[in-house]
């Protein structure tokens, strides 16, 4: 790889932006408020939306605010206050299995990792790539990937109404 | 094509400065003439008449008032996030002005995915106002807390929606090409006032300017601050500065959806006359004097549009919480889905 085709600016934004994450991301984890952390989490939610926006794709980073910080985040915010909203330090929030975690975090990392690497191998983006159009990702939802849109409209849908049945008394 | 020649330090300094511009003008724009002077004539009262002529200084003494007053944070409240909350809000409405086009090169960015950028942007405020009910150790505040984001997640479905029949009609989701489109468009062959989708979209916009409205906690809609039952919702502890932020955000997002509604519903900056150098073919000659007309043109247009959403906010009492609800899920969220199917099969009929 060639020094010159690394664009400076790009990584030392990814690398603080991905610092930030994994701070965020440990305190997720680790923190004693529950609402302290589901903020950390949000501050990850934003920095993976910072991260698509340097890589040029908009959309996918504005579908992440929308749906992560926008509406995932807040239901969870709102469930977790309106169940156990408590200020300042909350004792027994941790798991008596969390040891398991560490193994299966590594096993993910590796795999992940992995076929990062294998996949791309020494390949760059072309440093003159404009941001990739709302055209693009809709006509490629709409052409070759339709059957697993539909598909993931169903279990979207199914999901819904079993919520609303395991909601109703009735 | 100006600003090429100017140095991308200087361009940058030159959006924030507009920007806090586009943002604080309506904002202050609508607290005097509609909050202090409107409301005050329609309860048959003169408002503020001491600061200035005809109280035009009064909006100064506010802020100074409010700014020397003591910034108390509760003793049992969760400092850091008590005091990050009113900023969360305000910075989502900056964000939000981002997108909004003023002119045919006077934008800050010209985004391909504005529309939804505008909607995911409005709803982090949500999240704001959430943490700041929660944060200031409260009941009331938590309560208003709880029913800010209940009622800003059931309203943000209808905008969405409503929407999204422009999107479709506009083919567009770039806030630039939706204004372009609806000067130069034709209404079944007649262009004399080009296609402002306020015509062809009534039902959208109708449904649009409800979900605002509930969106911005204005009055039909303002159960989170009811001060009758929770004293002031999310905002009752906070005093000073930290109030203050609350306030000009309430009203700097009233004044950024008005011309955000302005350019999906009326035309955006543009007036749709053949001497404004628009073209049904799409050779337009915009003249460069518009990237100057064009902001004013668009805050007369978000005036007016503010105005609506002050009136209804004067005239009607509040809904009750489970009406609120109501309306939302059985009555503007169906009515959308109509209107979109409707568009769509318009759409492919012409």
């Amino acid at each position: 790889m060639v020094a010159s085709s690394i664009n400076v600016a790009q990584n030392v934004g990814f690398y603080l932006i991905a610092a930030v994450m994994v701070g965020a991301a440990i305190s997720v984890v680790s923190n004693r408020n529950v609402v302290h952390a589901a903020l950390s989490l949000v501050l990850v939610m934003a920095g993976a939306a910072a991260q698509y926006l340097l890589l040029a794709a908009e959309f996918v980073a504005v579908t992440q605010v929308l749906v992560y910080i926008g509406a995932v985040m807040v239901l969870f915010l709102f469930g977790v206050m309106l169940t156990r909203a408590k200020l300042g330090r909350d004792g027994d929030l941790n798991n008596r299995n969390w040891g398991l975690g560490i193994p299966v975090a590594v096993l993910m990392l590796g795999v992940i990792s992995w076929a990062v690497l294998d996949g791309w191998k020494d390949a760059t983006l072309p440093a003159d790539r404009g941001p990739v159009s709302t055209k693009a990702v809709s006509d490629s939802i709409f052409q070759p990937y339709l059957l697993p849109f539909w598909a993931l409209s169903f279990v979207l849908l199914i999901a819904a109404i079993g919520a609303i049945v395991l909601a109703r008394k009735d | 094509m100006m600003l090429a020649s100017v140095p991308y330090w200087l361009q940058s300094i030159f959006r924030v400065l507009g920007g806090a511009v586009a943002v604080l003008l309506p904002a202050g724009t609508i607290v005097y003439v509609f909050l202090f002077k409107m409301m005050s004539f329609m309860q048959s009262r003169l408002g503020p008449m001491e600061a200035g002529p005809y109280g035009s200084m009064q909006l100064f003494a506010e802020v100074g008032k409010w700014l020397q007053k003591e910034d108390i944070t509760p003793e049992r409240a969760d400092r850091r996030i008590f005091r990050m909350a009113p900023l969360l809000v305000l910075v989502s409405t900056f964000l939000l002005v981002a997108v909004v086009p003023f002119g045919p090169e006077a934008y800050f960015t010209n985004f391909d995915a504005g529309v939804f950028y505008m909607l995911a942007v409005s709803s982090v405020s949500t999240l704001g106002i959430l943490i700041a009910g929660w944060s200031s150790a409260n009941k009331y505040s938590m309560l208003g807390g709880l029913r800010a984001a209940g009622q800003l997640i059931a309203y943000e479905l209808p905008m969405v929606l409503a929407v999204l029949g422009v999107v479709i009609q506009a083919g567009s989701m770039n806030l630039q090409t939706i204004v372009v489109k609806q000067n130069s468009d034709s209404i079944f062959g007649w262009d004399g006032i080009g296609n402002p989708y306020i015509l062809t979209q009534f039902i959208g916009f109708l449904v649009f300017m409800i979900a605002v409205q509930a969106e911005l906690t204005q009055a039909p809609f303002d159960m989170p601050v009811a001060e009758s039952e929770l004293v002031s919702g999310y905002m009752t502890e906070y005093s000073g500065f930290r109030f203050l932020i609350f306030f000009i955000a309430e009203f700097a997002t009233a004044g950024v959806f008005a011309l955000i509604a302005s350019v999906l519903f009326l035309g955006g900056w543009g007036v749709p006359f053949r001497w404004f150098g628009w073209a049904p073919n799409g050779s337009h000659e915009i003249a460069n004097w518009m990237n100057v007309g064009g902001p004013l043109i668009m805050f007369v247009k978000m005036m007016v549009l503010a105005f609506l959403i002050m009136w209804a906010r004067f005239s009607y009492p509040r809904f009750r919480e489970d009406q609120l609800q109501r309306f939302a899920w059985k009555v503007l969220i169906p009515v959308s889905l109509v209107n979109i199917m409707l568009t769509a099969i318009l759409k492919v009929v012409f």
